[in-house]
């Protein structure tokens, strides 16, 4: 086991890694910092650069950069009152009212101090559960993963704030897209329309770019917004009472640490689910809930450490089971097995290497997060007076280059315009995109050990409900499916029972 | 642009009896009740069960939802032409990269979106010029994608 950390170690402190960390972070601390751009489009602009990578620094790069952007999405929450990522939008208002009571740096600090131990946090999880996990993943069939993959798309619909009906249209038409092209029980061409590009399916990473880049870009173009403007341009020592903070809330930290990796690990929903959630519950249990939303620093705590916490919690699915957490991972695991490095428990024996490094990555990712978001912090009055109006279009170039260099063919690029477009439709129609991508992802997975299943069993399908754990994740999945309907029924019939008596 | 639900209900509707149909046409799998049919079968009849609760939902709600409800920016020009300059250079690039190289295209694209968003001229056309040459420095020279050259010569 140390051998092994010892050889992952090696792989982490080589010095291109090593660069390759740093200048993703200083990328993630901008993209973050820029209202407008998420930590996910930042996953998906650097997914073409890292496809020219070996797979410990391509996946150091995805780590590194959305652990940063999570945070600094904190940064024009503060000073603008806009969140810089939707991550952050959950406590946007309070550290906006913190800023307008002199208080920037105690938000900003608060924010930078906690994103870090909650990021933490979710690795220690991850590092002392995944491998444990993988042991017991070994031992699933066809029929456990194919009841694990329906049990993580329906977290992704009902768990959520969309309409649970749009969200599995959402969902079914992402599986729809993971259909087309050769690779399908009998190798037939499905939906290809005679394209020969679409024969080895829709590609994730132009899709990806169009859903998250293309379409937040269309999204900007025609956004009609006033122009942004800074709450103050004074910002303290931001470090300045942490330790006090640190001990006054060391119980809403290690609850917002927990809910998060919780929230992060149940695919579909991720840091942004995981700061609302934290946010509430810290209003919820808060000997002074009263002062919520008028600048108080309790909530910032929680959900700040929340939405980091998710983020490596996200990691545990993705990289035991290869069922992503969040939209981030999905693109993750996409670059996984691109790099060859394909998720799953077989993961930790074939090169255990590879994935302690990645473990290592969150570790040095959440401790670099420290200093350098000190310094975005500083700089962040000049960060927020870059024009977006001049980095918008420049993003449109980067997309198409990305998108041509996966095939290097220029179908990449019909392919990030018609998914942008789509995204934006989606979107405007109140249709969430994240279901969609899941399903993309998971599609060829939840068919392929659907058809091996059927086979196995001849077709049986009560074959699926008798092996004892695959029974018990059926249970779990239909509880999760029923659950709505039982709370909508079970309501209904209690506004129904006092109804005769008025009338 | 927001669609009554029952408008987006029926084109769900209608894309899955289309795959419905297309499915049909597809192979057996050889000694095996399923075959690769059967997968996208289910779930275009899934997709027909949520379009037709969809249908529903809009045809309830049709008296706040209306049929389409234009979104705010579709009655500013300037936002409609942001969109279609957008919109036009992807399409433009997807057509004429081939043809006039990539450094061309990327400077036509950049120039008309940076002066569609009201960038001063004096900051759009040199910013146009560059960004180009840079990507396609990191990109070509750094890591081998082979962008077009076009008209231009193999210029590095």
């Amino acid at each position: 086991m140390l051998a092994i950390y010892g050889q992952a170690l090696a792989l982490v402190l080589d010095p291109y890694v090593l660069a390759v960390i740093f200048c993703s972070a200083l990328f993630g601390l901008f993209v973050g910092c820029i209202p407008g751009l998420t930590a996910t489009m930042a996953t998906a602009l650097l997914v073409p650069i890292t496809f020219f990578m070996a797979p410990v620094p391509a996946i150091a790069a995805i780590v590194t950069a959305t652990a940063m952007a999570i945070f600094s999405g904190d940064i024009p929450g503060a000073l603008l009152r806009i969140p810089g990522t939707p991550a952050s939008a959950a406590y946007t208002d309070e550290a906006y009212a913190m800023t307008k009571k002199g208080q920037a740096e105690i938000a900003l600090g608060a924010g930078l101090v906690f994103s870090a131990i909650g990021g933490l946090f979710g690795t220690v999880v991850m590092i002392t559960s995944a491998p444990g996990l993988a042991e017991i993943a070994l031992q699933f069939s066809s029929f456990e993963y194919f009841w694990l993959v329906v049990l993580g798309l329906a977290g992704a619909v009902f768990i959520g704030n969309a309409s649970v009906l749009k969200a599995s249209i959402s969902l079914i038409l992402g599986l729809l897209v993971a259909c087309v092209g050769l690779d399908n029980p009998a190798a037939h061409p499905r939906f290809t329309f005679g394209n020969t590009e679409l024969m080895g399916g829709v590609s994730l990473i132009p899709m990806m770019v169009g859903m998250f880049a293309v379409s937040e870009i269309l999204r900007f173009v025609t956004h009609m917004d006033p122009p942004l403007k800074l709450a103050t341009d004074k910002i303290g020592n931001i470090f300045t009472g942490m330790w006090e903070l640190l001990v006054k809330y060391r119980w809403p930290l290690v609850r917002g640490s927990a809910l998060g990796t919780i929230i992060g690990i149940q695919p579909g929903s991720g840091a942004d689910m995981a700061a609302w959630m934290s946010y509430a519950v810290a209003k919820k249990f808060s000997k002074e809930p009263e002062k919520f939303g008028t600048g108080h620093v309790e909530g910032i705590v929680e959900a700040g450490a929340a939405n980091n916490s998710a983020l490596a919690g996200a990691w545990i699915p993705a990289i035991v089971f290869g069922i992503p957490g969040d939209s981030i991972t999905a693109i993750a695991i996409g670059v996984l097995y691109l790099k060859g490095m394909n998720p799953g428990p077989t993961i930790f024996l074939k090169n255990p290497q590879n994935i302690y490094a990645i473990f290592l990555v969150f570790i040095l990712a959440n401790l670099i997060m420290v200093p350098l978001g000190w310094l975005t912090i500083k700089a962040a009055k000049t960060v927020l007076s870059v024009s977006r109006n001049i980095l918008m279009p420049t993003i449109l170039l980067f997309c198409i280059v990305g998108s041509f260099a996966i095939n290097n063919t220029v179908f990449g690029v019909a392919l990030i315009l018609f998914f942008g477009l789509v995204a934006f439709v989606l979107e405007e129609n109140g249709f969430p995109v994240a279901p969609a991508i899941l399903g993309v992802v998971l599609g060829q997975m939840m068919e392929e050990n659907f058809i091996t299943s059927m086979i196995k069993s001849d077709g049986d399908v009560s074959a699926f409900f008798t092996r004892p754990i695959a029974m018990w994740l059926a249970i779990a999945t239909f509880i999760i499916l029923f659950w709505p309907v039982g709370t909508w029924l079970w309501r209904r019939s209690r506004a129904a029972s006092p109804a005769p008596q008025k009338s | 642009m927001k669609f009554n639900d029952a408008l987006s209900g029926l084109a769900l509707l209608a894309l899955s009896v289309a795959i419905l149909f297309d499915i049909r046409t597809f192979p057996d799998f050889p000694g095996q009740k399923v075959g690769p049919g059967a997968f996208p079968g289910l779930l275009a009849v899934l997709l027909a069960g949520c379009a037709i609760a969809l249908i529903w939902r809009g045809w309830r709600d049709r008296a706040e939802q209306g049929v389409v409800a234009v979104g705010a920016w579709l009655h500013s020009p300037r936002h409609v032409l942001n969109f279609c300059v957008a919109v036009g250079g992807l399409l433009f690039y997807i057509v004429a990269s081939e043809k006039l190289g990539f450094l061309i295209c990327g400077t036509v694209i950049l120039l008309a979106l940076f002066l569609a968003l009201r960038v001063k001229p004096l900051l759009a056309v040199p910013l146009s010029i560059v960004f180009p040459i840079v990507i396609h420095l990191i990109f070509y020279k750094t890591l081998r994608v082979p962008l077009p050259w076009g008209v231009l010569p193999v210029l590095w």
